[in-house]
């Protein structure tokens, strides 16, 4: 579906596309920037600071293996953990994937290496509104991935000094788009259902102890009953 | 840690997050799936935004705050509000960031 409303250029217009990219960056600047300080502060030297943001691209994951490098576990470990924390881009990769039908594969391949919470969140309200075109969707994903790099960097310049982000508000960025993406992914009475089911049974999980387990387990659950649901009453209507 | 364990953390972790990105995508997108699958994916975005936000408004400090106290809930429904009404993130965002930033300003 064409996206192109007006027919004159402007320089407002290309950065009015990347629009979508903008809560992303307020939220990863200051993320990202706590993730380069605590770096430092863990001893990780600024090319493997700069290079874990270049190529990992995982706020939560960055977070925790900092905490475990400064803890002093073995590469192995890190590893592993990492893998269980990101387990579920999986899940949304797979949830993307009938959206890039018309992709080349190495977009699917480039999208893919940039797929987060956030740009997820980002892109499948995006997909759904028919706006799937493959170069809007990497401009905005490299455009999020080099504010993470940016704060990153700023935070290991930075240093010790751990400025407060809190008096701005800052740390309530990425909240806050999460709502904001959840509401709008509520379109309807079965969704909502889910969403609460997803939320509650997350909640349980973790309060179980299953913290690295949480999302995923609540996400496929809730899901499938979503799923479930909607499949019955298509089938008793 | 030696900066070669470190780069090779580094690298590993970049692999085992990057696998799971792409593969679904690469393997399924030219895929027709079974009509229970593509309504359950299309039910993944919300599930997955509410599994990670309730936790993400709650736990402070690796424990759940369920206390009156808690910021971040109470910004999550004018937040919220703000959202439904007019569908904007970055709206949403501000609000967001407005509140408890003003609330910290009156001593929350």
């Amino acid at each position: 579906m064409p996206q192109d409303k007006t027919l004159l250029p402007s320089l407002s217009k290309p950065l009015a596309r990347l629009a979508p990219a903008l809560p992303v960056v307020l939220g990863y600047l200051p993320i990202g920037f706590a993730f380069g300080v605590l770096a430092a502060a863990a001893g990780m030297g600024a090319f493997n600071s700069l290079l874990m943001s270049l190529l990992v691209f995982a706020g939560s994951a960055q977070l925790v293996a900092v905490e475990l490098v400064a803890q002093g576990l073995t590469p192995w470990s890190i590893v592993a953990t990492t893998f269980i924390i990101n387990l579920r881009h999986l899940l949304m990769s797979a949830s993307l994937s009938p959206y890039m039908q018309e992709w080349r594969p190495a977009q699917v391949a480039g999208f893919t290496f940039e797929l987060t919470d956030e740009t997820f969140g980002v892109h499948s309200l995006r997909f759904e509104r028919g706006e799937t075109r493959a170069k809007l969707a990497l401009l905005i994903n490299l455009v999020c991935h080099l504010a993470w790099v940016a704060g990153t960097l700023l935070g290991m310049l930075a240093g010790g000094l751990i400025r407060d982000v809190r008096p701005l508000g800052l740390d309530y960025a990425l909240p806050a788009m999460f709502i904001a993406l959840l509401v709008m992914q509520i379109r309807g009475r079965v969704y909502l259902v889910v969403a609460l089911m997803a939320a509650g049974l997350s909640l349980l999980v973790w309060s179980a102890g299953f913290t690295q387990w949480n999302v995923i387990i609540a996400a496929v659950l809730a899901a499938a009953a979503g799923a479930g649901a909607e499949r019955w009453q298509k089938q008793t209507s | 840690m030696a900066e070669t364990d470190l780069l090779i953390t580094v690298l590993g972790m970049a692999l085992v997050t990057y696998l799971p990105r792409l593969l679904p995508a690469w393997l399924l997108r030219g895929r027709a799936l079974p009509p229970f699958i593509t309504a359950w994916l299309r039910y993944i975005p919300a599930a997955v935004l509410a599994a990670l936000l309730l936790p993400s408004l709650l736990v402070e400090g690796g424990r759940l705050n369920l206390t009156w106290d808690n910021l971040y809930l109470w910004a999550a429904l004018p937040a919220a509000l703000a959202a439904w009404k007019w569908k904007s993130l970055f709206g949403t965002v501000l609000v967001g960031m407005a509140l408890v930033a003003l609330a910290r300003l009156l001593g929350w």
